[in-house]
């Protein structure tokens, strides 16, 4: 649910990246943290473990520059991938603009990653969003990694409905940008229909 | 969808801006500010120079959320109410309208007494501006200012 205030001239919208443990959602944010211009990020947040898994969320502010006069702020969100955060994934899907299914490559996780994206369906549900309505993308991570499933083979598995996708090496940054501005795209083209959440 | 979109409009912004700054000086507040459940910061006034308002905006929403998530697990409807004691700083939270979250940030200067007080009588305030805002946003022909911007707007933010 996007938030348009006319007073400051701004609207913000929120961002959830998703996916399932250590398929590299915080590795995503980090990335567009460090390479983003000073005046157009706020401070990044990440409420994690001692063991730097993340326990609740990752939040970044990010300004995109201006449409029509109007400020857009972009924030972006990490959801815990562990099967047994649930609960805190549901909160932060509250309000979501659009989605980032961040899967992770490696053949080993194929299930981790089937059993993500029909979480997220069933925790959007349960607030009253569908999927297939809401400006989503795929990501394929960890490309550089020796074995990694064929693109061919993801997207069969967990991106049956064909948005768009990506394939991206989040460490070094490979496919980060173009993830987001991709989703970020999709999230102004609803406002402009009028949608807005 | 569930939750109607947001929108801010010149009006009802001076009508809440005139209630938190009220509420500053009234409960001798460090800092008031309110945001949406969603963690967007709507107002705020007092030393906000000192704080990361933004920051504070999405950790507040987030711990609502839990909280929240836990009176259901209780069977409660929602904790209304939150207060968070420190050496030199408090946080007293307060669920305003069902529909945006009162912070109000104060140290050995106020108390916890006159915070409550205070933050009842605003909190009546509020939930009045914020039904009248959501009706507004309701109305049939309070579209999206963004019904104009064209698909070279939207390329254009991307191009630098």
């Amino acid at each position: 649910m996007s938030f348009i205030n006319y007073m400051a001239r701004e609207i913000n919208c929120k961002l959830v990246y998703y996916g399932p443990g250590l398929c590299g959602k915080t590795t995503n944010l980090q990335y567009i943290y460090e390479r983003t211009n000073p005046d157009a990020k706020g401070k990044m947040i990440s409420l994690a473990t001692e063991t730097e898994r993340t326990l609740f969320f990752d939040f970044l502010p990010l300004s995109l520059g201006e449409i029509r006069g109007f400020k857009t702020r972009f924030h972006l969100y990490t959801v815990p991938g562990q099967v047994f955060y649930d609960a805190s994934r549901k909160l932060i899907l509250k309000g979501v603009d659009g989605v980032i299914f961040v899967g992770d490559s490696q053949i080993e996780r194929a299930e981790a990653n089937l059993e993500s994206v029909e979480n997220l369906r069933t925790n959007l549900a349960e607030q009253g969003y569908n999927l297939d309505k809401l400006p989503y993308v795929v990501q394929y991570n960890k490309r550089d990694l020796p074995n990694v499933a064929s693109v061919e083979e993801l997207r069969q598995m967990i991106n049956p409905t064909n948005v768009p996708d990506f394939e991206a090496v989040a460490r070094t940054g490979v496919g980060v940008f173009d993830t987001l501005k991709a989703v970020a795209k999709l999230v102004l083209t609803e406002l402009k229909k009028g949608g807005g959440g | 969808m569930i939750n109607p979109q947001m929108v801010m409009y010149e009006e009802e912004f001076n009508q809440i801006q005139t209630v938190v700054d009220r509420l500053v000086r009234d409960a001798n507040a460090k800092v008031v500010f309110i945001v949406d459940k969603n963690g967007q910061l709507i107002s705020a006034s007092g030393d906000i120079d000192s704080v990361d308002t933004t920051s504070l905006a999405s950790l507040t929403a987030g711990n609502i959320a839990a909280t929240g998530g836990i009176a259901k697990l209780l069977k409660e409807n929602d904790f209304a109410t939150q207060f968070n004691e420190g050496e030199k700083s408090n946080t007293y939270t307060q669920l305003a309208g069902n529909r945006v979250i009162l912070v109000v940030i104060f140290d050995a200067r106020s108390s916890l007494g006159l915070v409550r007080l205070r933050v009842k009588k605003a909190n009546e305030e509020l939930t009045q501006i914020f039904d009248a805002l959501l009706k507004k946003t309701a109305e049939p022909g309070s579209d999206s200012p963004f019904a104009e911007i064209t698909d070279e707007d939207i390329d254009n933010l991307f191009n630098d």
